[in-house]
């Protein structure tokens, strides 16, 4: 909650508690914040910085070097005939693609994809959510709406939508966001409905405070910190989904280096070179890891309650 | 009691319906032709136009709907043009194989999971405890298919002890059919595993803490009678739901794990109608995981009676 809180037409302020530098030390403190924080903030910058550490085109085919064993080196040639030594630190698939340079760049759809998927079911489902809320006529509407909409396996529907579209980076984030959105309007409803009973919001509504002030000033700073929680969660399942999508072969087009079309192209030949599935399976295992290391950290001291349990829900 | 039966079993319609009308919309809001998009890319324009007349394309969207129903709830589902049969045909061909790895899972899960919830909330905060703590976040992270082929990797090739993939009726023999289902099942139960042990945990340590558990112990019963007797017996409602929420989870790893394994059931059809663009197939096998989906979940709520003499509708 901010720190003053001021109404329309009322002179006073009232100063909330200073409890924002206190969350920003106990989050400093939590094992799991920092872990979780470390490592991802590493991978952000691994996969930000990727032409800067020693990578070269990802998409770059060359026959001589195929196959290669972790930590072989060779000559790498590329389409303008230059030629220069490259070690392969993590091998080169059967197209003899540098395998550490697809894993880095790989990283960027996959963090990409899981952020945006996170911000736009946060964004729909408290669109969503505030209507079933506060509207009543609607409520039973929408939330028979999103009963069926859960009903309906989250990867099924994703798949499903993908193969309407024809997959792209749009296509891919629009069709993982929809099955998020039912479970982000189930909790801004809850949120709403019990943070519609506190003492001060039934002090605004006396005071004739309009319905739609009501909302942006009382209610919904209230439901920010559950729905962090909640949108860290749904960007680690994201990341997990998207790499699905691209395992099964109907995500992103097989040329753009996703986690999940490395392992798919890698898969073929499982036996021979493992590598090639277990490098990038454990990039994207370490990430989805650490962001839900994050949002366990994050829901233990943003979150009141979890904090006696620490349960997810 | 009757009316709850009855009140229940109403309001899965809703929920039914919803599901109908979105697995119905997914291919008529397609861009572009429905029945060109059915008949796939080398169809002709008298192909076309029959499946048009057949799906009553040239109707009212209503209309449409209405027949589609009509047809879905006589146990048709279309023709698949890919593989050349009705689709119910083609979906009972595809059950037993992804029956038989759900149950695995789920039994394999419960046998796994429950024990050792029970176990970390009798010794809370202890190292088990912690561990599992710890393990579940990591089975949350960890993807499917990277634990697949891990298994794969370490079990099958490098000790030798189970076969690679595939999968065998069990028609053909008992042994070969466990045989080959011992890794999938133990691969997809991970997460679901991780789900229940937290759930577990949770609720028997709440339990726990519970004035007829001191009384139990006061009364001089074994401590495994207490847990059992009265502390998981009490805590049974909370777990037999998450195993039923849970069930989302799992088909969606059905779809994965099928794929890793080369597991010829209706997870692996699933990818291939996709790949293959044949929508009746894709509606169908969506239709029936939701349904199913949506009856296990009615089923266990209709289990809260048994499992809580104080729940009376």
């Amino acid at each position: 909650m901010d720190s003053a809180v001021t109404e329309p037409g009322a002179e006073h302020t009232i100063a909330g508690p200073a409890a924002r530098p206190a969350v920003w030390t106990r989050l400093a403190r939590n094992w799991s914040v920092r872990i979780g924080g470390a490592v991802l903030a590493l991978l952000l910058l691994a996969s930000g910085a990727a032409p800067l550490l020693g990578t070269i085109d990802p998409a770059l085919i060359d026959p001589v070097n195929r196959d290669l064993l972790p930590g072989a080196t060779g000559e790498v040639m590329l389409l303008t005939g230059e030629s220069f030594p490259h070690t392969f630190w993590l091998g080169t698939d059967s197209y003899g693609r540098d395998i550490y340079s697809r894993v880095l760049y790989g990283g960027r759809v996959s963090l990409v994809v899981g952020v945006t998927v996170a911000l736009l079911s946060l964004l729909f489902g408290i669109l969503i959510g505030l209507a079933a809320g506060t509207i009543r006529w609607l409520d039973g509407v929408l939330m028979r709406v999103m009963d069926g909409l859960m009903a309906i396996p989250g990867i099924l529907l994703a798949i499903a939508l993908v193969a309407l579209w024809r997959a792209s980076i749009w296509t891919v984030i629009v069709a993982i966001t929809i099955p998020e959105i039912p479970r982000v309007v189930r909790l801004v409803r809850s949120l709403v409905l019990s943070i519609r009973e506190e003492p001060y919001v039934e002090a605004a509504r006396s005071l004739g405070t309009p319905t739609a002030i009501m909302m942006v000033r009382h209610i919904l700073p209230n439901t920010v910190a559950p729905l962090i929680v909640q949108g860290t969660y749904i960007c680690a399942s994201a990341i997990l989904v998207e790499a699905i999508l691209s395992f099964l072969g109907v995500g992103l087009p097989t040329d753009v280096p996703t986690w999940g079309n490395i392992m798919a192209e890698g898969r073929l030949q499982f036996q021979q070179y493992p590598h090639n599935v277990l490098f990038p399976g454990i990039f994207l295992a370490l990430t989805v890891l650490a962001v839900n290391m994050l949002g366990d950290g994050l829901r233990d001291t943003l979150d009141p309650r979890f904090s006696k349990h620490g349960e997810r829900p | 009691m009757l009316r709850f039966l009855a009140a229940r079993l109403l309001a899965t319609i809703p929920v039914l319906l919803v599901v109908a009308v979105f697995v119905f919309l997914l291919l008529r809001l397609t861009p572009g032709d429905p029945a060109a998009v059915i008949a796939g890319d080398n169809a002709t324009g008298e192909q076309i136009e029959q499946i048009r007349e057949s799906l009553g394309l040239n109707e009212p969207l209503i209309t449409q709907f209405g027949i589609w129903i009509g047809n879905v709830l006589r146990g048709d589902l279309g023709e698949s043009f890919f593989f050349r049969m009705s689709v119910t045909e083609l979906i009972g061909q595809r059950l037993e194989p992804t029956l038989a790895l759900a149950l695995c899972t789920i039994v394999l899960a419960v046998a796994i999971a429950v024990p050792l919830g029970v176990l970390a909330a009798w010794r809370h905060g202890g190292w088990l405890d912690r561990a599992l703590m710890g393990f579940s976040t990591l089975g949350f992270s960890i993807p499917v298919f990277v634990l697949g082929y891990l298994l794969i990797w370490l079990v099958s090739l490098e000790l030798g002890w189970l076969p690679v993939q595939g999968y065998r009726r069990l028609s053909e023999g008992a042994g070969p059919f466990i045989r080959h289902l011992i890794l999938p099942s133990l691969t997809l139960s991970v997460i679901y595993i991780a789900l229940i042990a937290r759930v577990t945990r949770a609720s028997v340590s709440e339990a726990l803490t519970e004035d007829y558990v001191r009384t139990a112990r006061a009364k001089g019963l074994p401590e495994w009678r207490v847990l059992t007797r009265h502390a998981l017996a009490n805590a049974a409602v909370p777990i037999v739901t998450v195993i039923g929420i849970g069930l989302a989870l799992l088909i969606g790893g059905v779809v994965v794990t099928e794929s890793v394994y080369a597991i010829p059931g209706l997870g692996r059809l699933t990818v291939d109608a996709v790949l293959a663009r044949d929508f009746p197939t894709i509606q169908g096998v969506i239709l029936l995981f939701s349904v199913f989906y949506v009856l296990i979940n009615l089923a266990i709520d209709l289990a809260y009676l048994a499992l809580d003499p104080r729940i009376r509708y």
